[in-house]
């Protein structure tokens, strides 16, 4: 009994607060209608995602339908399927195929590169080690993507640090036999395929690196002693349960590396042999020519592709888990 | 018998703490063993120490007379139910099932046979395309345990594995454990804070407590004879005594315990039973504390002299009076001198 004495006491205080004042109001309103709250927190962004990049892609896409006069260098708007049958030109397709195949190697070399960092970061890092990993993998961010190809370029030139170092391991000959093979050798790394595939794996590497790491990290400890307490060795339980666990993370990484490197148009400007990327050729039709209906139809290649690669990994089960 | 595991002085460290601490035990072949402690207590590190999860850091764990310290646990053939469960996601139940057998390079035909067999032994048969996920919590532990016992482990070993079924579910899946254990002859190790769940099914029970064990002994004699005051705490509830009073009850100098339910209470110049004239039954005078409901039993907490008080349990039945028992009331309580139980010199609260 003295032990409540000290206890306020609540006999008096009413239950209910009465509303007052028009916040108050609309505040208890929202409460009641969470849906009428929701419609209202998703309507702009809605809005703008529908009209500025919905609205305007397709606008884009039916501009690929236009006519593009040669000899007047005027567009028309006399509606063809011609530019969309012309991307399939030989020259076109070379380079539909060229962004192809470098999209597809920088997404699978990322992959391989990441998924020990990613591993180590999720299930060994943690504290100041951790923060560290998450700081080292975003930094390169920081700084601006074009200062960083333009590096690049310096650093793969012929008097540059990377074949400085090649030398100093003695390893020139391989170099050299690398730069040798056609189509992925030129004469020095930073006018060769290879040069380039080694930026936009630079470049892209972060975006790897994170959602591996995420799917790694919700993978939980008993689930890999299960796999060895059933007498996996560490090899089966990485073939058997790691690995497709972190699936997700893998195709969800490979979405950000493959996209991007199929849109780049800086990348194959600065670093590599000539020959155009699928970003640098909508660049040079729109920019240099101004044939706006071919620009706007190479554009339709990376979403058709990206289309395809989303249906590819989801056939695969990497969304099973989401 | 043959000894399926034993502990020889192993001891684990974590940083400073000693999780197992010079642990020695024989588990015989085809025992129901239990590791009963609560939480920190070794219990479940002694368990790892036999999975493989975990290695001694001094002291050895020899399993079917072979040196086990070192062996990863892929090289063991014992085999663990885990307390989450831990079924794969992204494989249906047949597959978790024949997980085990396809590591270890079983033919698919035979595994597929086996892991349906595994499945009907835990009366699942019609569940083998579900995934985890679509399972509920009593079906995800027998799929776990499915896929354990599918690869005849020597010894099978039980991480709390009830912990996460509600009341109903765990004493049914009690009496399946005890059956299957009984028609497999396989040794299990299991490991529970549950004393009730230990009690109900083992053989014999280690009693765990800051890494070390306290008493190893059958669940009759833990109970009725508990050898320090932590396991008459630990397994079911005592009264532990010290001090003048017990020296002046036992004649020793060591603490006592006494069980709740073996002390009765009559109210004070109520007739004396003609039996207390024995000098087997000890009588001493106290007034009741509390009183609280139990269900199936009543508890009273009566105070003997000032800052000592006993608790003793009544069981209720529909003629009892509820109110016959109230604080405040002076009371004779009284047991008989083979309910009370020395405890250990060295014994803690």
């Amino acid at each position: 009994m003295t032990s409540r004495s000290s206890l306020p006491a609540a006999d008096n205080s009413p239950v209910f607060t009465p509303p007052s004042g028009l916040l108050y109001r609309a505040a208890d309103r929202l409460y009641r209608r969470p849906n009428l709250l929701l419609a209202l927190l998703l309507l702009p962004p809605l809005l703008w995602f529908g009209s500025v990049y919905i609205a305007s892609l397709l606008a884009l896409l039916w501009q690929g339908l236009y006519t593009f006069d040669d000899f007047t260098m005027l567009v028309n708007h006399t509606l063809t399927l011609e530019n969309y049958a012309r991307l399939f030109d030989p020259a076109n397709f070379d380079i539909i195929l060229r962004t192809l195949l470098m999209a597809l190697a920088v997404s699978a070399f990322s992959a391989i590169l990441a998924f020990p960092v990613a591993y180590y970061m999720a299930r060994y890092a943690s504290g100041r080690i951790k923060a560290f990993f998450y700081l080292a993998v975003m930094l390169p961010m920081w700084t601006s993507y074009i200062v960083k190809a333009y590096a690049w370029t310096l650093l793969l030139a012929q008097e540059g640090v990377s074949q400085w170092f090649v030398h100093l391991l003695g390893l020139t000959p391989l170099l050299d036999a690398l730069l040798a093979l056609p189509g992925v050798g030129g004469n020095t790394l930073s006018t060769s395929s290879l040069g380039r595939f080694l930026v936009f794996t630079y470049i892209w590497l972060p975006f790897m690196i994170l959602p591996i790491q995420a799917s790694l990290e919700r993978l939980p400890p008993s689930l890999l002693q299960a796999s060895s307490d059933l007498g996996a060795t560490p090899f089966k339980t990485f073939r058997h349960v790691i690995l497709p666990l972190s699936v997700p993370g893998i195709a969800a990484g490979s979405i950000f590396t493959f996209s991007l490197t199929l849109g780049d148009y800086i990348v194959p400007q600065l670093v590599g042999p000539p020959g155009l990327f699928l970003g640098s050729m909508v660049y040079v039709q729109q920019g240099s020519i101004g044939n706006m209906p071919m620009a706007a139809a190479f554009t339709l290649v990376p979403i058709v592709l990206i289309a395809i690669y989303l249906s590819i990994v989801k056939r695969m089960g990497a969304f099973d888990a989401l | 018998m043959n000894t399926a595991v034993e502990f020889c002085q192993t001891s684990r460290c974590f940083g400073d703490v000693r999780a197992v601490d010079q642990v020695s035990l024989k588990i015989a072949e085809g025992e129901f063993f239990s590791m009963l402690g609560p939480s920190g207590s070794g219990k479940t590190t002694c368990l790892r120490l036999i999975a493989g999860f975990e290695q001694p850091d001094d002291g050895h764990v020899i399993i079917h007379g072979r040196d086990a310290t070192g062996l990863p646990p892929y090289q063991r053939n014992v085999n663990t139910v885990f307390q989450d469960y831990a079924l794969f996601p992204h494989m249906n139940v047949l597959d978790n099932i024949a997980y085990g057998l396809m590591v270890k390079g079983v033919n698919k035909k035979e595994r597929q046979h086996r892991a349906a067999e595994a499945l009907d032994m835990v009366a699942l048969g019609q569940y083998g395309q579900r995934k985890p996920a679509q399972l509920s919590g009593g079906q995800r532990q027998r799929i776990a345990l499915a896929r354990a016992l599918v690869n005849r482990p020597r010894v099978l070993l039980l991480d709390e594995p009830l912990g996460a079924l509600d009341l109903k579910l765990r004493e049914q899946m009690q009496g399946e454990l005890k059956r299957l254990q009984r028609q497999l002859g396989i040794t299990f190790v299991f490991v529970t804070h549950d004393q009730t769940e230990a009690l109900s099914m083992s053989d014999r029970v280690a009693v765990f407590n800051q890494g070390r064990i306290e008493q190893l002994d059958s669940p009759r004699n833990l109970y009725n004879q508990p050898q320090t005051a932590f396991v008459a705490g630990f397994v079911g509830s005592s009264n532990v005594l010290h001090g003048a009073l017990a020296q002046q009850l036992s004649g020793k100098s060591a603490a006592l315990a006494i069980r709740p339910e073996y002390i009765s209470i009559r109210h004070s110049g109520s007739a004396v039973p003609s039996d207390t004239a024995s000098t087997e039954l000890i009588n001493l005078p106290g007034v009741i504390k509390d009183v609280q409901y139990q269900g199936s039993n009543t508890r009273i907490e009566v105070e003997l002299e000032p800052g000592v008080s006993i608790a003793a349990s009544e069981a209720n039945s529909l003629l009892s009076n509820h109110t016959a028992r109230l604080p405040g009331q002076s009371v004779q309580v009284s047991w008989s001198r083979q309910a009370m139980v020395s405890l250990r010199d060295n014994a803690s609260v």
